[in-house]
């Protein structure tokens, strides 16, 4: 385990750290004009920008600013607050099979969001999002208060993934029950289930937006105390660390981003499982790197998936989860072959 | 931890007190959970009919008790055991509580099969048909269960096995085979999808002797070798560096003991249906009531046992008529259990 948190770096490593920063953000710009431009109606860029600077009602107009840009820039926050909460649960548990959703978050919007549906009779989960943030926050802050009784200077990592994985089994096991015995449940569900991020339309986004970005916020304040922990408790408290706080603003940021991008997208948590392993050859074990890489990888993953899943399958469309699973695994399965990996 | 050796005739083992007081309580509280499910049921029955019932042929009860009950609890029984043993030697290899078939490519890989076979032949007429009644939803389990496993192992294997390797190609492998059937569900008539659901989230439901005999079979052959490789799993727990500092050949025990584990797996879940919870939950629960360092497998396995046969008295009795997968009241049970122990240690 190394760390730059503390040891002054050359400046090419600097330099270098900086232009992959600059590269994963192309990468995003790509698949933002990209999301933009390809679909079911293909449109021009030259037109899209036009809709974008000066529509005038004309049908390409209607398409972007109506359809595309809200699901494009829900995918960019979805990808972006995945990747990070990923990057950031495996910081904390130090655990590589940790998935942002682990703290009971995403069974938590999907059990608040099933028993809406049967309890309220609504026929949208996407009606509910208020309910699956909800579900997300109260199952999180469950599991964490859970793991903290009794305990001195906050949860052990072993003891939050475990107590997660039990609350989220419990809940899950509630939510097949509500679909099991319900069938417009179950029907709505299982497309929830699949992930995307089509016709959520733009009230979604200004929905989640607000979340998204206080746990950007909190993520990146918590970078270096969670580097420090990464050296150990006891080394970390040596080093002045209060490490309740770093724990506290860790959970508090995985659960706000992960909460709503589930709400609003569906269970697509496991793009924050893989992403910060495709990120950590290039980024070291540094948070401070790690976790904007992840966020950005994140992003343009879930661009590209959600492009193909538009093409491939007409004139229906495949959902992003499916695409980013079948696109993204088999990538990171080679890339696990090939080097050898770099270890929490 | 308290350890008395035994030694007989030149061999030693050491014996763990609490840990034998956990197997045999297990085993009594199983003993029990057994009887009752003989007893409860639509035809409430009294302990002197049950076993009236398994002895003599002429018996009327013995039709409800040898085909309906009996082969519906052991298969609960036997299955639990076999998941839960599977669980522990796949979470002693990985040195990750986190860890279950699933990694494996075990269960999410009979998982995605047997969906894909119930929605391409689930059909308007409400019935299984075509090439799924030919074959059989355990045969489709077990072969999507192997190749899964076979998948995993193959892109795992680098010149050795590596325990972290192979975690990470697991979550690969399985994010592929849980989204494809994701979507697979999404694909389906919603009458399919259910009927889909209900086997995922395990159920055993109509379980007969031709459930019961693989898993047994599985059992008899695979737990004397498991146990037999203990050795090898304790001194992972050390760490791969250290272990092989220390002379010991790890890869040929190691590949044999992930073999045991994906077998267990992959029988137990064509079976009864990859029933949730249970591998992940008996060995963390059996290592917390055995206080040992590392998942012990005989009182996982029996912890296993004892929360399926346990679920499944729940899953058919509660909600009468109305019965629940066993799969979901699994973790219902051993996720406020697992909490509860988690807790308990922290104080």
């Amino acid at each position: 385990m190394t760390s730059t948190a503390v040891t002054p770096r050359p400046h090419g490593v600097q330099h270098r750290r900086l232009t992959v920063l600059l590269v994963l953000l192309g990468a995003v710009v790509i698949g933002v004009v990209l999301s933009i431009t390809i679909g079911a109606k293909s449109v021009p860029p030259a037109d899209a920008w036009h809709a974008l600077t000066a529509p005038t009602g004309t049908e390409n107009d209607i398409v972007i600013r109506s359809l595309r840009v809200p699901r494009t820039v829900l995918g960019v926050l979805a990808g972006l607050a995945l990747g990070v909460a990923g990057a950031l649960m495996q910081g904390h548990t130090r655990n590589p099979l940790a998935d942002p959703g682990l703290l009971g978050v995403t069974q938590g919007a999907a059990f608040a969001m099933v028993a809406s549906i049967i309890l309220l009779g609504a026929s949208s989960l996407l009606a509910y999002i208020w309910f699956g943030l909800a579900g997300a926050l109260i199952a999180s802050v469950g599991v964490f208060a859970l793991g903290m009784v009794g305990g001195r200077g906050g949860p052990t990592p072993v003891t939050l993934a475990l107590a997660g994985t039990a609350v989220s089994a419990f809940l899950y096991a509630l939510t097949s029950a509500i679909v099991l015995l319900d069938e417009q449940a179950m029907d709505v569900f299982r497309f929830w289930q699949a992930g995307s991020i089509a016709a959520r339309g733009s009230e979604v986004v200004w929905q989640v937006l607000p979340f998204i970005l206080a746990g950007l916020v909190l993520a990146m304040v918590n970078a270096p105390g969670l580097n420090a922990l990464a050296l150990g408790e006891d080394v970390a408290r040596g080093l002045g660390q209060n490490i309740a706080l770093t724990r506290t603003v860790g959970v508090a940021a995985v659960t706000l981003l992960t909460g709503a991008s589930v709400a609003a997208c569906g269970s697509l948590a496991f793009v924050g499982l893989i992403v910060p392993h495709l990120v950590r050859p290039l980024s070291g074990t540094d948070h401070r790197w790690l976790l904007p890489y992840s966020g950005l990888v994140g992003a343009a993953l879930l661009l590209l998936a959600d492009v193909i899943g538009r093409v491939v399958a007409p004139p229906g469309e495949l959902e992003v989860g499916v695409v980013l699973a079948l696109l993204g695994a088999p990538f990171f399965v080679v890339l696990v072959r090939r080097r050898k990996p770099v270890r929490l | 931890m308290t350890t008395i050796p035994l030694r007989v005739a030149g061999l030693s083992w050491r014996v763990r007190p609490r840990a034998v007081a956990v197997t045999l309580g297990g085993l009594a509280l199983l003993g029990l959970l057994m009887a009752l499910n003989m007893r409860i049921g639509d035809i409430p029955m009294s302990l002197s009919q049950v076993l009236g019932g398994t002895f003599d042929v002429n018996s009327a009860d013995h039709f409800v008790i040898m085909e309906l009950r009996l082969p519906r609890a052991l298969t609960g029984a036997l299955v639990g055991a076999a998941l839960a043993l599977s669980g522990a030697i796949i979470q002693s290899i990985a040195r990750n509580p986190l860890a279950s078939p699933e990694i494996l490519g075990v269960t999410t890989g009979a998982s995605v099969t047997v969906v894909a076979g119930v929605v391409a032949s689930g059909s308007a007429y409400g019935g299984v048909s075509g090439l799924l009644s030919t074959l059989g939803i355990p045969l489709l389990a077990l072969l999507g269960g192997l190749t899964g496993a076979v998948i995993v192992y193959a892109l795992a294997w680098r010149r050795g096995l590596d325990g972290y390797r192979l975690v990470l190609v697991g979550i690969g492998v399985a994010a592929v085979f849980t989204n494809v059937k994701y979507w697979l569900l999404t694909v389906g008539d919603v009458n399919d999808t259910g009927r889909a659901m209900v086997w995922i989230s395990g159920s055993l439901n109509g379980r007969g002797w031709e459930h019961v005999v693989p898993v047994a079979l599985a059992l008899a052959v695979l737990v004397p070798l498991t146990l037999l490789g203990t050795r090898s799993l304790d001194a992972l727990r050390f760490g791969d560096d250290t272990v092989t500092a220390l002379g010991l050949r790890m890869n040929p025990a190691r590949a044999l003991m992930i073999l045991a584990a994906v077998l267990l797996a992959a029988v137990a879940t064509a079976s009864a249906g990859p029933i949730a919870f249970v591998a992940l939950a008996a060995p963390q629960v059996a290592l917390r009531l055995t206080r040992y360092g590392q998942p012990p497998l005989l009182s996982s396995a029996v912890v296993g046992a004892v929360l399926t046969a346990a679920a499944d008295l729940i899953a058919r009795t509660v909600f009468s008529p109305i019965e629940l997968p066993v799969g979901v009241v699994t973790a219902v049970l051993g996720a406020p259990y697992l909490i509860h122990l988690i807790w308990k240690a922290r104080k």
